[in-house]
């Protein structure tokens, strides 16, 4: 057997592209990351909506619209904040112009005046992604472009959705939206963006009355948490069985 | 705002009382075409297999005829998912990664193996005709003779084959295939229900019945447009022949016969009775247990949709043509008249479903009302508005034509079983 010096770089010279090609498959992780990919996740994110504390400024509106770059007079939107009257007549009424973008500043309610001696109670309640532990469009998305993160998040691939508005449909909390640009299907991610990096969403950011805050369920120790788990809270359509993850105190019965 | 920065729904959706922000009709025209197409498939190949498999003789002649005419169906059943999309260009995405919790990741599986079915379904029944076309155009000069020979070439795939033992095995292969695609056509379409029916966010369409009241609906509609098509190429035929080749030509050629019509019509209706009591089914049982949702369900069907589901529908799609197909003396006319409104009758019932079931919010407190554009604007309004539908409908018949001219599904001497 005879080996020539071309042969013999050539078979290196092969023989080490072999081998350095399947290793190029595998990547290193920084500590952080190597920490998220592994299945024991230490953080799972919910949100606490105290409606007791909502007045319908919409500045929580105008800021999700800003920092997530849904055009700003497009009728769709990430967050809104819901008006609710009933009255003494045992009348509801609710509304939400522009997803409550420019507050409730009149007691007009679609054209119609609500005498306030007639009023029973009336409140707010600011909507968002449940982030559900079971998303239902997750589940009937066709290619997979939905999907949920190990910390609890469900976010959307802009490069994969192929816009055939399944999960739309499936969404029992109407939280879903084609955006108007981008031409695929949009909603809320707790401002997945900004959470990751230590800051709160946008929206927990613009609220001055503290009626909207972001929680990490495995930490015991968030104040935020503790409320979850020791006060009462209520969720939004739980007969659904999606586990929505957005907590709500103070909710009322005629809250749709 | 730009033009490119409308929101999808805006144009045609119109809110009345409290819907949330973000909800319009997005499933609009094409979603109504997208099940209204597919059960014409399905249901004209349910029709051709009750004379391949089922041995039912007299209706040989519509047999061959909706086989062909269901493949020209076939390409059309998707059109709609296309002109839909909002990214048109990433269609082929749900065969590249399905998500298979997904219904709508399986559309191109079952699409696919649908399609060879029936695409070897024909190939083994025409074989023998296209070795004989070959074998007749062979020194035939001219270049479009020997563009046909080519194609001809394509079609027999090399297996030239026509001894007597040969064209058995087509046969039975031919009749395997029509049994294995019997359920495979009521999977494409019930599994299209099953779309409809597996959403739990909207009360109208939750319905384990869905994808069977899809099925019935679709071979009523399947067996409804065969007829139709069957009778009027034939009828036109017959009147071509009595013009051009006088009397004893048109013997040869009786038009629409009256008994391949009156028992294609005895399945119909079978079909049509199963269709109806299970959707009265479904809306009595949704009455009786009023859940939640039927106080906003109920102001919507007895209320705003009354026109469209109770009178359109029902009336005017259902009652009205199974009356004139039961009574006694019926002619052709009268015939096209009902098979009309049952394919009306049949496009209402997904209309009603589909746009229907958008017709209210998601908060039970509001309605959306859908207004289809008619003159179109932009792509978005040509695609789901009245052209698009339009082109929907018109492109089986193009396509049907095309085939008819390699695979003469309309020949009563071809493709004998």
């Amino acid at each position: 057997m005879s080996c020539s010096r071309r042969d013999f770089l050539k078979d290196a010279v092969s023989g080490a592209a072999a081998t350095v090609l399947p290793l190029s498959a595998f990547t290193f992780l920084t500590t952080d990351e190597a920490k998220a990919a592994i299945a024991e996740a230490t953080v799972r994110w919910a949100f606490l909506v105290d409606t007791t504390k909502c007045v319908g400024c919409g500045l929580c509106v105008k800021a999700c619209k800003n920092e997530n770059e849904i055009p700003y007079d497009a009728p769709v939107t990430r967050t809104w904040v819901e008006r609710y009257v009933v009255t003494k007549d045992g009348r509801t009424l609710a509304d939400s112009p522009n997803g409550g973008r420019d507050g409730f500043t009149t007691g007009t309610i679609r054209g119609e005046e609500i005498d306030p001696e007639n009023v029973a109670k009336a409140f707010f309640v600011p909507k968002l992604c449940n982030q559900c532990d079971n998303p239902a469009c997750v589940q009937v998305c066709p290619v997979g472009a939905t999907y949920q993160t190990h910390d609890g998040v469900v976010l959307i691939d802009r490069e994969w959705c192929i816009g055939c508005g399944y999960c739309i449909m499936a969404c029992p909390y109407g939280v879903r939206f084609f955006h108007p640009e981008h031409k695929v299907a949009d909603k809320c991610n707790f401002c997945y963006h900004r959470i990751t990096k230590g800051m709160q969403p946008a929206c927990v950011d613009s609220c001055a009355f503290g009626a909207r805050r972001i929680a990490n369920l495995r930490d015991p120790d968030d104040p935020v948490t503790q409320i979850i788990t020791t006060e009462r809270v209520a969720v939004l359509k739980d007969e659904y069985g999606t586990k929505p993850h957005v907590f709500y105190i103070g909710l009322d019965a005629s809250v749709r | 705002m730009s033009q490119d920065a409308i929101v999808h729904g805006v144009e045609w959706t119109v809110k009345e009382l409290f819907v949330y922000p973000n909800e319009f009709i997005y499933w609009s025209i094409q979603i109504v075409m997208y099940p209204y197409m597919t059960g014409l498939v399905a249901g004209a190949f349910v029709l051709s297999s009750l004379y391949h498999v089922f041995g039912q003789k007299d209706l040989k002649e519509i047999a061959q005829f909706s086989l062909v005419f269901s493949l020209a169906l076939l390409p059309v059943a998707a059109l709609p998912l296309l002109l839909h999309l909002q990214q048109p260009l990433r269609a082929m995405e749900p065969l590249l990664t399905p998500h298979f919790t997904s219904a709508i990741a399986a559309f191109g599986i079952v699409f696919t193996v649908y399609g060879l079915i029936v695409v070897s379904e024909i190939w083994f029944i025409y074989r023998e005709y296209f070795v004989h076309q070959l074998e007749a155009l062979r020194g035939v000069p001219g270049f479009w003779n020997a563009q046909r020979r080519i194609a001809y070439t394509v079609l027999t795939y090399g297996a030239r084959d026509v001894s007597e033992e040969a064209v058995i095995v087509d046969h039975k292969a031919a009749k395997i295939l029509a049994a294995i695609g019997i359920p495979v056509a009521c999977f494409l379409h019930g599994y299209a229900g099953f779309i409809f029916g597996s959403v739990k966010a909207n009360a109208l369409w939750m319905s384990p019945l869905m994808p069977v009241i899809f099925i019935m609906s679709a071979v009523v509609s399947g067996i409804a447009l065969c007829m139709l098509t069957y009778i009027v190429i034939m009828e036109w035929q017959a009147f071509r022949k009595r013009r051009q080749g006088g009397a004893q030509a048109a013997g040869d050629l009786k038009g629409a016969e009256k008994e391949i019509i009156s028992k294609a019509s005895r399945y119909l209706l079978g079909f049509l009775i199963a269709a109806i009591s299970l959707e009265l089914l479904d809306l009595i049982f949704r009455g009786y247990t009023a859940m939640k949702s039927w106080d906003i369900l109920r102001s919507v069907m007895y209320g705003k949709d009354f026109i469209n589901i109770f009178v359109l529908q029902y009336t005017l799609g259902n009652l009205v043509p199974f009356v004139l197909l039961i009574l006694p003396g019926r002619t052709i006319k009268r015939t096209v008249v009902a098979l009309l409104l049952v394919l009306f009758g049949v496009f209402m019932m997904r209309w009603n479903v589909v746009i229907g079931g958008q017709a209210f919010s998601l908060s039970f407190a509001g309605y959306m009302h859908y207004h289809i554009p008619v003159i179109p604007h932009s792509l978005e309004t040509f695609k789901e508005g009245v052209f698009g539908a339009l082109t929907v409908i018109a492109t089986p018949f193009v396509l049907f034509w095309l085939i008819n001219k390699f695979v003469p599904s309309l020949r009563r001497d071809i493709g004998e079983v």
